[in-house]
């Protein structure tokens, strides 16, 4: 069409055969699932309406899903606070974890035999075991120590003592397990993390004259954190789920209150999926923060930290409206 | 004052069984310059940091200020120094390294702060105005803001010197500094430490850089296989060597 000197030349994409057949068999299975999950099933019962002096009949339909009932139990007061203690379980037994973890990290990155030994044998036997057993032996300690007690040791001289179950409570013994659980392998990632940072950068501050624990917390920590952050995300989340665990010593947290009304209504799959809900939503929501975390702690060392969402969306609509503009002026000056 | 800054007698470093250091003697006076030079896997780091106490040496005397590093002579006994006391000793001596070590958490300013604010204990306003005067001495106004992987190696390492002299020691140890830096970038650091050197700071610097430490140094030794094969005066030293190892040497690298 352009046959002056500098004349355009149109550059045909290749044409990607194989992925729109693809695509389009994936699309076909995506439909398929929304059909079915929105899809309503005979419930067996029969409404009938008298339409000019006979009977019409039609079988009920409800919401294969139970998506009516999930809709009214959503934010049923049981739900809620069963929610409230699954995310007070995963809090506490993260702090737990973490203060546990890094203290244990540094433990075992100590010169003394003692304090690292200690430490490997702390993340030996409480990473070795199952979570679950560990949880039931907290709920249970009262049988091996029945009461507890501050006092001078071998003697039977006592400060004050209480009973074991009024300490582990079950909630509390519920914490203690996740918590010791937790810390076991955190410590583990704390350590990665300590190592990764470049022998060099301790150096530096020893030559300063800064102390070890300086060094620790102004220097390597800061520059670990980069490393233990996106793993320390993983955990939250992996917590958030495992607190489900916490139902076999009869903690009511988000499964347990589920559980609770589905033993009284039946609707077993409509509750569960509910929980499910609640904690695809929780989990989300940790996501987004840690991809904040994250980006808080590479400062320095990235030269141009990567966009938030927002920023990336801003970018991608700025680039849609020029990109329009252009396309009008075009056409203006063609016009014109 | 006639006391030197450093003095090293016999000094001995070994690591599982490899013998480093074999009795190194060395006597740097105050405001002197000297450069240490030598084929690598000479002990000269090995030397450096066993002046700053960043590794322990085995044998021998080695004194700062006229101080023992790391021990101190009650009677006749000699008393390992505490941390805290090793910490004070270190803080008085500046140490620039090959590979920068800038602090990658910390901006270049924190950089240079940290040192003072943390362990000189000096005020945060203070030690940020000292900061400054030290970026505009090693010609970086304006770059306090930036993270080190945000400059150049050059630019890198003129911060690190600047971090050194924060803490206002009484002597700089330079390890190889310009080795990791790209060609067209030795000069601006070599600059700096001229200019460091005419203001009177005492400098201990292991070096590849001959025209530096003939220019600069008032003193050169060669370090080989952990002796010390040669010292003196750069001038005759680098120009007219006596030793063979260190003529050697000298051709191969000029």
């Amino acid at each position: 069409m352009d046959t002056n000197g500098d004349a355009e030349v149109k550059v045909v994409p290749v044409r990607h055969v194989g992925q729109w057949f693809g695509t389009a068999f994936l699309a076909l299975i995506v439909a398929m699932l929304i059909h079915t999950i929105f899809s309503k099933l005979p419930s067996g019962g029969r409404s009938c309406h008298k339409v000019d002096g006979k009977y019409s009949c039609h079988p009920i339909l409800t919401w294969r899903f139970g998506w009516n009932s999930i809709f009214h139990y959503f934010t049923n007061g049981l739900v809620l606070k069963g929610l409230l203690v699954t995310l007070e379980l995963t809090a506490i037994a993260m702090i737990i974890g973490i203060v546990l973890g890094v203290l244990v990290a540094i433990m075992r990155l100590s010169h003394n035999r003692l304090l690292s030994g200690a430490a490997w044998t702390y993340t030996w036997a409480f990473r070795g075991t199952p979570v679950l057993v560990q949880i039931l032996m907290w709920g249970n300690i009262a049988f091996l120590y029945p009461k507890l007690a501050i006092g001078i040791p071998f003697t039977h001289i006592y400060l004050v003592h209480f009973g074991a179950n009024s300490v582990f409570s079950l909630f509390n013994a519920a914490v203690t397990a996740l918590g010791l659980n937790e810390g076991a392998y955190f410590s583990e990632i704390v350590r990665s993390g300590l190592i990764a940072v470049d022998e060099g950068q301790t150096e530096a501050a020893t030559s300063l004259g800064m102390t070890r624990g300086q060094t620790l917390r102004l220097v390597v920590l800061p520059q670990a954190m980069r490393v233990i952050i996106p793993p320390t995300g993983n955990e939250v989340i992996s917590m958030l789920k495992t607190t489900s665990l916490v139902s076999v010593v009869a903690v009511v947290d988000l499964l347990g209150a589920v559980t609770n009304i589905y033993n009284q209504t039946l609707q077993i799959m409509p509750m569960l999926i509910m929980a499910s809900l609640w904690y695809l939503i929780v989990s989300t929501i940790l996501s987004i923060g840690q991809f904040y975390l994250e980006r808080y702690f590479a400062r320095g060392a990235l030269r141009t930290p990567p966009p938030t969402p927002i920023q990336r969306l801003r970018r991608d609509l700025r680039g849609i409206a020029s990109k329009y503009r252009t396309k009008r002026g075009v056409q203006a000056g063609v016009t014109s | 004052m006639t006391e030197p800054m450093v003095e090293a007698i016999g000094v001995h470093k070994s690591y599982a069984g490899n013998e480093v250091l074999k009795g190194v003697n060395l006597t740097v006076a105050r405001s002197e310059v000297t450069c240490l030079i030598g084929p690598s896997g000479s002990g000269k780091s090995t030397l450096l940091r066993c002046i700053n106490h960043l590794e322990k040496h085995n044998a021998g005397e080695l004194r700062v200020d006229g101080e023992l590093v790391g021990y101190e002579l009650r009677g006749d006994k000699l008393y390992e120094l505490n941390d805290r006391r090793i910490c004070h000793e270190r803080s008085q001596i500046g140490m620039v390294f090959q590979r920068f070590n800038l602090f990658q958490n910390l901006n270049v300013l924190e950089n240079i702060t940290v040192g003072p604010v943390n362990v000189k204990k000096v005020s945060e306003e203070q030690a940020k105005k000292f900061a400054r005067e030290l970026l505009e001495r090693v010609g970086l106004e304006g770059r306090e803001k930036n993270y080190p992987t945000q400059l150049s190696g050059g630019q890198q390492q003129r911060v690190a010197i600047a971090r050194a002299l924060a803490m206002e020691p009484k002597l700089m140890l330079f390890d190889e500094p310009t080795s990791a830096l790209d060609p067209e970038l030795v000069g601006e650091v070599l600059d700096v430490m001229k200019d460091l050197a005419r203001s009177g700071m005492t400098m201990i610097v292991v070096t590849h850089e001959m025209g530096f430490a003939k220019e600069v140094a008032d003193t050169v030794y060669f370090l080989d296989q952990g002796v010390i094969e040669e010292s003196g005066d750069p001038k005759v030293v680098l120009t007219s060597p006596s030793s063979p190892r260190l003529q050697s040497f000298l051709a191969k690298v000029l």
